[in-house]
C-alpha cells in the first residue's frame, strides 16, 4: 500500500449466498457511473467465460481429475463459480454451497473444516470462512488479471473495497467476513449492509430526480429476497438544516429463506404429479426437473396471462427421443405455490410459525421454519414499530400496531417477478390501510441482481463526500450477561442481567467507554462472558443494566472470551476490569477489557467473539 | 529442434559400430526403439521411412502423436460450439438418434429440450440479426451494388439492378460470436464426456 495516493477505484463486492457480483466506480470523478465487472470463471471443463455473476459454489475435485486451470493459475486444485455449481448436481458430496449462511451459524465452529457436509473421506473439508475466502480470492485474481496492470487503477489490494453483508449479520459473522477478505488480500476494506447498498444503487439510477421522490418523513422499507436469504431494513428520510438526511433505523432477523426454496417447492410439486403417473426420478433427473421448473416458473411469473408451460425431463443416456417424462405447469399452480406459499396475504397480526425443537437434530443450517415471507415481514414491522429517525426523535402521535413505511425498495432475484412484487405491495398496503396509514410507493428502476454490488462501489465514492450518505451505525445494541450472585439451587440456572456494552447505532470509528463495573477476570485462563444483542432497544446507554431479559427483545449470541496474560500478576488472581467498545473503521465491533490498575501504559485485552460454536 | 545442428558430429568409424548396435537393439528392445523413434520423429531433416518395429510396439504413442497434430491443425471454435449445443441442448444426441420409429409427441418432447437449450446457447454466445428488416412476403427493392453474399436472387432472375421482388426470407447475420476462452491442454474433440456414476 503506497499510502501517499488515494485509491482511484472503489470496488463493490456483493458476496452473496448463491451468487457474487463485483462493480467499480471512479472515486475521483463525481459523474462517472458505476460499472459491473464481469468475472472470468470455469463454465465447463476447459472453458473460461466472463459472466456478471459468480455462483458461490466451491468444487473440491478428486485428485484423479487433475488440475482445474484458470488463465492465471494452471495448477489450481479447486473450482469456484459456474462449473462448480454444475458439479454440485453431479457430485454433491464434493461441492460447498451456501457458505455465507454457515458464517452466521451460532452453534458450530465456523473456522473448522466441516464443509461440504457428508463429504467422502478423501475430500479435504473447508470451513465457512475458507469457502468465503476462496470466492473473494477468485474475485481479486480476476480483477488483477484484467485491470491489475492498468496504470489508472492498479491491483485490487490498492483499491478501496466495499464488501456487503446482510444487515442482519451479527458482530461475529461480520468479523469472519473481514477475516476472509483479509486472507484474500483485500487491504482497504469496509463493510456495508446490503439493503443500504441497494438504496445507493437506486439513488444513482434516479440521478437528481431522487430529491423529488423522497421527502422528509418518508420511511423506506427495503425488502431483499435473494437466492438463499431474506433481509429487511427500514431507512428514514428526514430534514437536517434544509437538506435531506437518510438513517437506517431498523434491520430484521437473518432468515434463511429465498429463491432456491421456491424453485425446490415447484420442482417437488411437479415431481409429485410425475410420481402419480408411476415415474420415479433419480437425483440427476430431479436436478434437470428443478432447472426446467425454474425456467417455467420464471416465465409464468413474468407474464401475467401466461399459458401452461410444458416441462420435459429427458432421459439421461445418449438416446434423447423416447422415454422423456412430461408434465405441465399451469399459472394457477405456480401462483398457489409461490404467491400463496411464500407470499400469502396474511393480516398484519400474523407471525411465523415456530417449529418446536426436537431433542435430536442433525447438523445443518437453521432454515426458517415458516416459508411465508409476508409473515416474517409482518413480524419485522410490528417488532420495529418504534423505529424512527433520530432527527425526528421518535415523536409519534399514537402508538401504531406496526411500522409505517411510505416507500418500498425491492432487491434480490426473486423480486424480478412483477407478480411477486404486486403481491407484496398489496399485502403491505392492506396492513397499512387497516392501521390508518397511507399506501406505499414503489421505488423502481434498479437491477435486482446487481444493485448491491453497484451500490457498494458507489458507497466508496459517497464516503469521499460526494453524494448523500446513509447513516446507521451498528444495527444492534450489544450486551454482556452478568450472573447475579445468589445461593446455588440445583437445576436452576442463576438469572443473568444484561449490561449494555455497545449502544444501538454506534457509528464506525467511534468508541464507548463504560463506567467502571464490578467485573473481574481470572489471570491466565480463558474467561467467557455471555453475549447478547438487541435490534429493538435503541435507548440503552453504555453501562446500562437490564435486570430482566425479555427474550422477545434481547437474544443470546455466541459467547465472548478473554484470556489475560499473567504479565507480572500471579496466575489465578482476580483482576478488576472495565469494558470498552468501539466500532472499527472497517465496520466490526471491538470489545476490550481495560484493567482498573494497569501494570503498563495503555494495557488492554481484546475480547474475542466466539465463533467456535457451543457454549 | 536444433539439436542436429548444435550437437558435435561423431567420427565415421564410431558411426559404423553404433549403427550395428542400434540395429540390434531396435529389433530386440522395444523401449529403446520407442526412444529412437521419438528422436527421429522430432528431426524433420531426415527423410520419412516408417520403422515397423517401433510402430508395432507403441501403437498408443503413435495414436497420441496423431491426435496431437490433428488437435493443432483443427480450430477449436466449431468444436466448442458443438460441445455447447450438446451440453445445453443435447443437439448431438438428438441428431444422432434414428427418430423414425417415434411418434410426434415423443419427438416433440425431445425437441423442447433441444430448443430450450440451444436457444439459450445462441442467446448467450451469438448476436443475431436479420439481413433485411422488412416484413417477409412484402415487396422490396434490391439496389444496384448490392452484396451477393447478403441477398440471393431467385425466380426469374434477369436484367440489371435495381431489382423488385418479394422478400421470401429475411436472412440471418451473426453480428458477433463470443465463445468461451479455450484453455490449452483441454481436448475439445470430446464434446460430451462419458458419464460413469459411482
Amino acid at each position: 500500500m503506497s499510502g501517499t495516493s488515494e485509491p482511484r477505484q472503489a470496488i463493490g463486492i456483493d458476496l452473496g449466498t448463491t451468487h457474487c457480483a463485483m462493480a467499480r466506480v471512479d472515486r475521483r470523478n463525481p459523474d462517472a457511473a458505476s460499472e459491473i465487472l464481469s468475472i472470468p470463471q470455469l463454465v465447463a471443463a476447459g472453458s473460461i467465460e466472463a459472466r456478471p455473476l459468480l455462483p458461490s459454489f466451491l468444487y473440491l475435485p478428486p485428485e484423479a481429475e487433475g488440475a482445474q486451470p484458470l488463465p492465471w493459475d494452471a495448477e489450481r486444485t479447486f473450482v469456484v463459480g459456474h462449473y462448480a455449481r454444475t458439479r454440485a448436481v453431479e457430485a454433491p458430496g464434493r461441492v460447498v454451497s451456501s457458505a455465507k449462511s454457515w458464517l452466521c451459524h451460532p452453534s458450530l465452529d465456523r473456522r473448522a473444516g466441516i464443509l461440504p457436509l457428508g463429504a467422502p473421506e478423501d475430500v479435504e473439508k473447508v470451513s465457512a470462512v475458507e469457502a468465503s475466502y476462496r470466492y473473494l480470492e477468485h474475485l481479486c485474481e480476476a480483477y488483477d488479471q484484467r485491470h491489475g496492470d492498468d496504470p489508472r487503477s492498479g491491483p485490487m489490494a490498492e483499491q478501496d473495497v466495499i464488501l456487503t453483508v446482510p444487515a442482519s449479520f451479527d458482530a461475529a459473522a461480520r468479523e469472519l467476513t473481514v477475516e476472509a477478505a483479509l486472507a484474500a488480500g483485500i487491504e482497504r476494506l469496509t463493510l456495508l449492509e446490503e439493503p443500504q447498498a441497494a438504496l445507493y444503487a437506486w439513488l444513482e439510477a434516479q440521478g437528481e430526480r431522487w430529491r423529488q421522490q423522497l421527502h422528509p418523513g418518508d420511511l423506506i422499507l427495503v425488502v431483499d429476497v435473494g437466492g438463499g436469504t431474506s433481509d429487511f431494513s427500514a431507512i428514514a428520510v428526514s430534514d437536517e438544516q434544509g437538506s435531506l438526511r437518510l438513517d437506517r433505523v431498523a434491520v430484521g432477523d437473518h432468515i434463511l429463506l429465498g429463491g432456491d426454496n421456491m424453485d425446490l417447492a415447484v420442482a417437488h410439486h411437479v415431481r409429485q404429479s410425475l410420481g402419480a403417473a408411476g415415474n420415479e426420478l433419480d437425483a440427476w433427473q430431479l436436478s434437470a426437473l428443478t432447472h426446467a421448473s425454474r425456467a417455467a416458473k420464471e416465465r409464468l411469473l413474468g407474464e401475467p396471462a401466461g399459458r401452461p408451460v410444458p416441462i420435459v425431463v429427458p432421459r439421461r443416456g445418449s438416446k434423447l427421443v423416447g422415454g422423456a417424462l412430461r408434465a405441465e405447469l399451469r399459472r394457477e399452480e405456480v401462483s398457489s405455490l409461490i404467491l400463496d406459499g411464500f407470499f400469502p396475504e396474511v393480516p398484519a397480526s400474523a407471525r411465523p410459525a415456530m417449529r418446536p425443537r426436537t431433542g435430536l437434530t442433525t447438523i445443518g443450517l437453521t432454515y426458517a421454519s415458516d416459508p411465508a415471507i409476508t409473515k416474517h415481514l409482518a413480524a419485522f414491522l410490528a417488532r420495529q414499530r418504534e423505529a424512527s429517525s433520530p432527527a425526528t426523535g421518535g415523536k409519534k402521535g399514537r402508538s401504531a400496531a406496526l411500522l409505517h413505511p411510505t416507500a418500498l425498495l425491492f432487491n434480490g432475484g426473486v423480486l424480478s417477478s412483477p407478480l411477486v412484487r404486486e403481491r407484496l405491495v398489496a399485502t403491505i398496503n392492506g396492513w397499512l390501510g387497516a392501521d390508518g396509514a397511507p399506501a406505499v410507493r414503489v421505488l423502481g428502476g434498479v437491477d435486482y441482481d446487481l444493485a448491491v454490488a453497484r451500490g457498494a462501489a458507489l458507497f466508496g465514492r459517497v464516503r469521499t463526500g460526494r453524494g448523500i450518505r446513509i447513516r446507521g451505525g451498528t444495527a444492534r445494541a450489544y450486551y454482556v450477561g452478568i450472573e447475579s450472585s445468589m445461593p446455588a439451587v440445583p437445576g436452576v440456572e442463576p438469572p443473568i442481567s444484561a449490561m449494555c456494552v455497545a449502544p444501538f447505532g454506534m457509528e464506525e470509528g467511534t468508541d464507548a467507554e463504560l463506567p467502571p463495573h464490578e467485573l473481574a477476570v481470572v489471570v491466565g485462563e480463558p474467561v467467557r462472558f455471555r453475549f447478547l444483542g438487541s435490534t429493538v432497544r435503541r435507548s440503552d446507554a453504555p453501562g446500562a443494566m437490564i435486570e430482566r431479559i425479555d427474550p422477545a427483545e434481547i437474544e443470546e449470541l455466541a459467547p465472548i472470551e478473554v484470556t489475560l496474560p499473567a504479565e507480572g500478576r500471579s496466575e489465578g488472581d482476580l483482576v478488576p476490569v472495565r469494558l470498552s467498545s468501539s466500532v472499527t473503521p472497517v465496520g466490526t465491533l471491538l470489545l476490550e477489557a481495560v484493567p482498573l490498575a494497569p501494570r503498563k501504559p495503555d494495557e488492554r485485552w481484546k475480547l474475542e467473539l466466539n465463533v467456535r460454536g457451543g457454549t | 529442434m536444433v539439436w542436429l545442428v548444435s550437437e558435435p558430429k561423431l567420427p565415421f568409424l564410431t558411426r559404423i559400430w553404433f549403427c550395428l548396435v542400434c540395429l540390434l537393439r531396435v529389433l530386440c528392445d522395444g523401449a529403446f526403439a520407442a526412444r529412437v523413434w521419438t528422436v527421429r520423429a522430432a528431426a524433420p531433416a531426415l527423410p520419412a521411412n516408417p520403422a515397423k518395429p517401433a510402430a508395432e510396439t507403441k501403437p498408443a504413442k503413435r495414436a497420441e502423436q496423431e491426435r496431437e497434430s490433428r488437435r493443432a491443425a483443427e480450430p477449436v471454435a466449431p468444436l466448442q460450439l458443438l460441445g455447447l449445443l450438446q451440453r445445453e441442448g443435447r443437439l448431438v444426441d438428438f441428431l444422432q438418434q434414428d427418430i423414425a420409429s417415434f411418434d410426434d409427441a415423443e419427438v416433440g418432447a425431445a425437441a423442447r429440450v433441444v430448443h430450450e437449450g440451444c436457444r439459450r446457447v445462441l442467446g448467450t454466445h451469438a448476436e443475431l440479426e436479420p439481413v433485411r428488416h422488412e416484413q417477409e412476403d412484402s415487396r422490396v427493392e434490391v439496389a444496384p451494388g448490392f452484396d451477393p453474399s447478403e441477398v440471393k436472387l431467385t425466380g426469374n432472375v434477369t436484367g440489371k439492378p435495381p431489382y423488385r421482388g418479394v422478400l421470401r426470407h429475411r436472412g440471418w447475420r451473426v453480428r458477433r460470436l463470443t465463445l468461451p476462452e479455450a484453455l490449452p491442454g483441454h481436448d475439445f474433440h470430446v464434446i460430451a464426456p462419458a458419464e460413469v456414476e459411482l
